[in-house]
């Protein structure tokens, strides 16, 4: 039978306690994203509040702590409403086509273990090494492209069978906007994979051990390009145009009401901590950093993990707070005519000095050579923008004359 | 093990199949597809063949049918349609024909070469296990095969070029477009007007 994961509980013989290991660490896992998202959605509004000078929530608990609590209790208890033009099995559907994927990309997250000093990453668990991630397929990065063009879909239907114009409005940006931005998200992760040859999340993270995180050794852009992508791809401000409140009344998920709005929102914030997860993992070394106290030698990967995916966390709710939404065709441009090109040249470049090193071409040479190239395409494909824009202005200006004429 | 998890996907695939051809929405058809495309993946994993499961899901279910989902919406066709008219008189018995030949035809092939399926692995091409397959791939793509690659994607750049053509391509005939002796015509005519 083959292996999903190299996990090592699982190379040896899988009896009782193996299965009950991987079952603490699936319910474990469920766990804490749950109570995360319940943290975080307090956490932006609070934070958003001190940025526009409120208190936020502040009456549930300490510090308003438990007002998600309270909100999910309360959207339990509210009256389930089916729009009468609705497709009843899609509407039904379509939440938890966006909230089983939100839920499933965070298992292939580590997000503990100690891979410095040629440490593997295991922890010890009942008498038996195991990761600390719910799986570590040999596909890893994949699957989480793969769940996250899937989460498309909870968006796409949740819209469209609502039967009612805004949703479907809402939708459709969401999907072309999803689609659009995925592009330049892998083109952005695949220049990581040059320097950890591998796509399995705890070979790349094992790969940045020694303080040499993807972030400096890719060169900063792929990590800039991937984490505007991510931004556009969680379809949070100032990417927010799938349900822009000013025109949309609320986007996809208008009709919506109840527990099915609760679970919307849900997805929302679990894909928004695991976008940020798998930005550290990717570029910011995952769990790894200094080991301070040697006999808590477990907690510190975990600290140094939560701290980093924290830190991505705030940046989100932040960019919320300052920036204004983004006009569709400036969406469109920014993903088209400049994330995608830039990543893709990146990551040729990347790859030149790769086959540069491994053949013994002087670097000094590549490096000019390479930008030259690149930079002589980056001023084709600006002149072609710009040809195409005059041309396609004069056109609209002579069929406006053309129209005169036949009046 | 492996025969309960093929026939599950194969249930599950079939079914979807079936769907597709039976739905009378389009937007159930492409969700059908999806379920079937699902199928196939469990499928390749369950040869170990993870990476094209993967890929599966992301360009077949992430990119392919979400386009069509997206034009179904977009341009309002999501109605069940009216199977009553029949665009072509005559279309429908010549698609059962054709259907039931192509059906034949593919099943003779099969069984005249293999003389029926034997279970038997007939691929002598080494896969590796789940961990390297990726690595197996690439290699044999961008070194023994990497003409037809290179062709594939060239064939695929004149189709997205020639799409952005036709779709940009002017309803009318644009002054510009036309010869100076037209041209002259209408500023002509245009003359005569004013003079009008």
């Amino acid at each position: 039978m083959m292996i999903i994961a190299s996990d090592p509980l699982l190379s040896s013989d899988i009896g009782f306690s193996v299965v009950a290991i991987m079952l603490l660490k699936v319910v474990i896992a469920f766990a804490l994203l749950m109570v995360s998202v319940m943290l975080v959605i307090w956490f932006e509004r609070k934070i958003v509040a001190d940025m526009h000078n409120r208190v936020g929530p502040s009456l549930a608990g300490p510090w308003g702590i438990l007002q998600t609590l309270a909100d999910g209790i309360k959207l339990f208890f509210k009256e389930d409403l089916l729009p009468e033009r609705a497709d009843r099995v899609v509407f039904r559907l379509a939440p938890y086509l966006s909230l089983v994927p939100a839920f499933l990309s965070f298992a292939i997250v580590p997000i503990g273990g100690d891979f410095t000093n040629g440490g593997d990453g295991t922890v010890s668990i009942f008498g038996h090494r195991t990761l600390l991630q719910v799986a570590d397929p040999p596909v890893g990065i994949l699957l989480f492209l793969a769940l996250s063009s899937i989460a498309v879909y909870g968006v796409m239907l949740a819209g469209w069978s609502s039967g009612s114009k805004y949703p479907l409005l809402g939708s459709v940006r969401a999907s072309a906007q999803m689609i659009s931005y995925e592009a330049a998200l892998g083109l952005s992760m695949a220049t990581v994979f040059l320097f950890s040859g591998t796509l399995s999340t705890s070979g790349i993270v094992s790969g940045q051990a020694t303080w040499n995180w993807n972030l400096v050794s890719t060169g900063f852009i792929p990590f800039i390009i991937f984490v505007i992508a991510g931004t556009a791809e969680l379809n949070r401000p100032p990417f927010d145009l799938v349900e822009a409140e000013q025109e949309l009344v609320g986007g996809f998920h208008t009709e919506y009401s109840s527990i099915r709005f609760a679970l919307f929102f849900l997805a929302e914030f679990m894909n928004m901590i695991t976008m940020s997860a798998i930005a550290v993992t990717l570029f910011l070394g995952g769990p790894n950093g200094p080991i301070l106290i040697k006999q808590i030698a477990w907690v510190w990967p975990i600290l140094w993990f939560f701290l980093k995916v924290m830190a991505f966390l705030f940046t989100f709710v932040w960019l919320r707070a300052t920036l204004p939404r983004l006009r569709y065709d400036q969406l469109m441009d920014l993903g088209w005519k400049l994330l995608i090109p830039a990543s893709l040249g990146w990551f040729l470049l990347i790859a030149a000095l790769n086959i540069g090193e491994d053949r013994g071409w002087s670097t000094f040479l590549i490096v000019p050579i390479g930008l030259i190239v690149l930079s002589l395409a980056a001023l084709l494909l600006n002149g072609a923008i710009k040809k195409a824009k005059d041309s396609s202005l004069h056109a609209a200006d002579l069929s406006e004359i053309s129209e005169g004429v036949d009046q | 093990m492996e025969t309960v998890v093929f026939l599950i996907s194969a249930a599950v695939i079939l079914s979807g199949a079936l769907g597709v051809i039976f739905s009378k929405n389009p937007v159930h058809s492409a969700l059908f597809m999806v379920q079937t495309l699902f199928g196939v993946a469990v499928l390749f994993v369950l040869l170990e063949a993870t990476f094209l499961a993967a890929i599966q899901v992301i360009v077949y279910a992430g990119a392919i049918v979400i386009l069509f989902v997206f034009v179904i919406t977009l341009l309002g066709v999501d109605r069940a349609e009216d199977l009553k008219v029949e665009p072509i008189s005559g279309q429908r018995p010549l698609a059962v024909v054709l259907g039931a030949s192509i059906f034949g035809i593919i099943l003779t092939v099969l069984i005249v070469a293999v003389g029926g399926p034997t279970g038997e692995q007939v691929a002598n091409t080494p896969i590796g296990d789940a961990s390297d397959n990726t690595k197996i791939l690439g290699e044999a793509l961008f070194s023994t095969h990497v003409f037809s690659v290179e062709l594939t994607a060239l064939l695929l750049t004149v189709a997205v070029v020639g799409a952005v053509v036709l779709s940009t391509r002017p309803t009318k005939p644009l002054i510009s477009t036309l010869d100076k002796q037209q041209n002259d015509n209408l500023e002509d005519e245009l003359e005569e007007k004013g003079e009008e």
